[in-house]
């Protein structure tokens, strides 16, 4: 996949400002998708309409377990989440349900890459490429299972 | 092993399992309430019309539960049509474990898990919620998740996990006066992060748990969740078995730690040298003495959720309000309707209403910010709850200082956030 980068400089954000409480009552995906990000980028809205790749620090999706997070944001484009790391709930929904890609990169590959930069994303090398930047950097690959449930489409089709 | 491991190794059907195993394990009772329960039936829905699965049948819905607890009272036309699609959903498929509000028991879903004895020492526990490691304290493996490995467990009655590492927290003594489990939990938050137990178990032990009510041991396990943990356990014991007995459960597979059981790092806390402290805005891990933090002027306090609104909870708050006059808009929400009831046989309704509080329906309500007693831009609020997310209890600029129920009462006596030591 490619696509260009929105990038949240800071750790720990959360499913609440992810996707506030209020609209937990909501699950049309479309409906969802118009509450994205609204805890804490009010020009979320405006910078997905040319991007689909979100870059962040650790701990991305703490909180809640509230599957609207990453529906809401998969529902506005967004197709992968590069973090220093996850929070265990947010990245096993985002795999399970097939929404996006949560990749671990590492602090250099964090700090190379600024907001706008066009990626390329190769999960079957774990590769990056940074088109703009002419650089290349490696992702965490995924553990056995989550690839598998990633290449079936989500948990559901994926066949033990 | 530990009694993670033995829970989910029994679970699994395997001898043996080391953290970071991945396995696929058969699950015994899983919960859902009105915010993952339609998530579950959207997720069938969808996954029906794309005939990627046909739902005929549950795997056993004798082994599920539901609760109506984020959005009831019901706010507006959607939260009300949620509810009437739960009761649908569990018509249809039989399932027989729906406390609805307003039909006698019902609450917040990690209360009623332990008010009825849902869940049993040694099974394991799978919720649609990230509170669900509350319910650990029974010395269940229990774990919060979301819709869809939840529709996955209802339909298949089994679910994929990484056998967790485990964090041991032994507290020696007696939590002294004034000083309850929420302190220690947060001061533990405080000290190790919000990504101290990332993906592990947090495991509690120790003379100091040992001389601890099941219901404060709820409180630790709880907030396990603010630590990033999988699941938060603690060896069952005779207070355990006492407190299920009485809601008629007598037959269970405990576990309990091997001998040579390994934990990655085990962290010691003396009880005596803890005191009263509050997470300031904006993260449970921002935590300081409540004396360090000084008197900050409050609008509101709050007592409320599945973290501080357990009997227990609410007869702490009636000590320090007891004969006294609230300064300030004070909440007391019990957290299940037999909370509610014990509450007001025993006096404790009375007290906070003669203090000038009101008592509220069992909802999650404003501690998701959902609704009842939101916050206003600027209101800054002490909270027996346990996320002070920016936006989380209502206005972005808003403010929540997470406390136990005793700061809390104190602090809705003087208007001032308050150490009830110096009350």
């Amino acid at each position: 996949m490619k696509g260009k980068v929105i990038k949240y400089e800071q750790d720990n954000i959360d499913t609440d400002v992810i996707l506030p409480g209020p609209y937990l009552k909501l699950h049309e995906h479309a409906e969802l998708a118009e509450h994205a990000m609204e805890g804490m980028d009010p020009d979320f809205h405006s910078k997905v309409k040319n991007a689909n790749i979100i870059v962040t620090g650790n701990n991305f999706g703490c909180g809640s377990s509230r599957e609207h997070a990453p529906i809401a944001l998969s529902a506005s484009g967004i197709k992968a989440i590069l973090a220093l790391s996850f929070a265990r709930i947010f990245y096993r929904n985002s795999v399970d349900g097939a929404y996006l890609l949560p990749i671990e990169i590492d602090e250099k590959t964090y700090s190379s890459i600024s907001e706008n930069d066009e990626l390329e994303i190769d999960t079957s090398k774990n590769e990056i490429k940074n088109i703009t930047k002419n650089q290349s950097y490696s992702m965490k690959p995924f553990p056995d299972l989550i690839g598998k449930i990633i290449s079936a489409g989500g948990i559901f089709k994926y066949k033990p | 092993m530990n009694i993670t491991e033995k829970i989910l190794a029994r679970a699994s059907g395997k001898d043996n399992l080391e953290p970071d195993d991945v396995i696929f394990a058969d699950v015994d009772k899983i919960m859902l309430h009105d915010v993952s329960g339609p998530g579950v039936i959207k997720t069938f829905e969808k996954l029906e019309k794309d005939g990627v699965i046909k739902v005929d049948k549950l795997f056993d819905p004798s082994m599920i539960w539901v609760t109506e607890d984020h959005f009831v009272p019901s706010v507006d036309k959607i939260s009300a049509e949620n509810i009437v699609k739960l009761s649908n959903f569990t018509n249809r498929f039989g399932i027989k474990k729906h406390f609805k509000y307003g039909m006698g028991q019902y609450g917040i879903c990690h209360s009623m898990s332990h008010e009825e004895g849902l869940v049993s020492p040694g099974e394991l526990y799978v919720g649609g919620d990230s509170h669900t490691n509350t319910t650990g304290a029974l010395g269940a493996f229990a774990c919060g998740l979301g819709h869809t490995d939840i529709a996955y467990a209802i339909l298949k009655g089994r679910l994929w996990f990484k056998v967790p590492e485990t964090l041991y927290f032994k507290l020696n003594g007696k939590l002294p006066d004034n000083v309850m489990a929420k302190d220690f939990i947060l001061r533990i938050i405080g000290d190790i992060t919000t990504e101290g137990a990332a993906g592990k178990a947090m495991q509690f032990g120790g003379s100091g748990i040992s001389d601890m009510s099941v219901e404060s041991r709820l409180t630790l396990t709880n907030m396990t969740t603010e630590a990033g943990a999988k699941n938060g356990i603690i060896e069952p014991d005779q207070k355990v078995f006492d407190y299920i007995s009485e809601r008629g459960i007598t037959k269970y597979n405990a576990a309990y730690d091997d001998e040579d059981a390994q934990y990655e790092k085990t962290f010691e806390y003396e009880a005596s040298e803890l005191e009263p402290v509050v997470a300031k805005p904006f993260s449970p891990q921002n935590v300081s003495t409540v004396r360090e933090t000084g008197s900050i002027d409050i609008d509101k306090s709050y007592i409320g959720s599945c973290t501080g609104a357990k009997y227990e909870d609410l007869l702490a708050a009636a000590k320090i309000l007891k004969g006294r006059t609230v300064k300030v808009r004070t909440e007391v929400l019990p957290a299940t309707i037999s909370i509610y009831k014990k509450a007001t046989e025993n006096g404790l309704t009375q007290i906070f209403i003669n203090a000038g509080a009101v008592v509220g329906p069992p909802t999650c309500g404003a501690c998701c910010g959902a609704q009842m007693g939101v916050l206003a831009k600027d209101e800054v609020c002490v909270s027996t709850t346990n996320r002070n997310f920016p936006g989380r209890m209502g206005h972005l600029e808003s403010k929540a200082y997470l406390a136990s129920p005793l700061v809390v009462a104190a602090s809705a006596v003087t208007g001032k956030l308050t150490d009830p030591r110096d009350l």
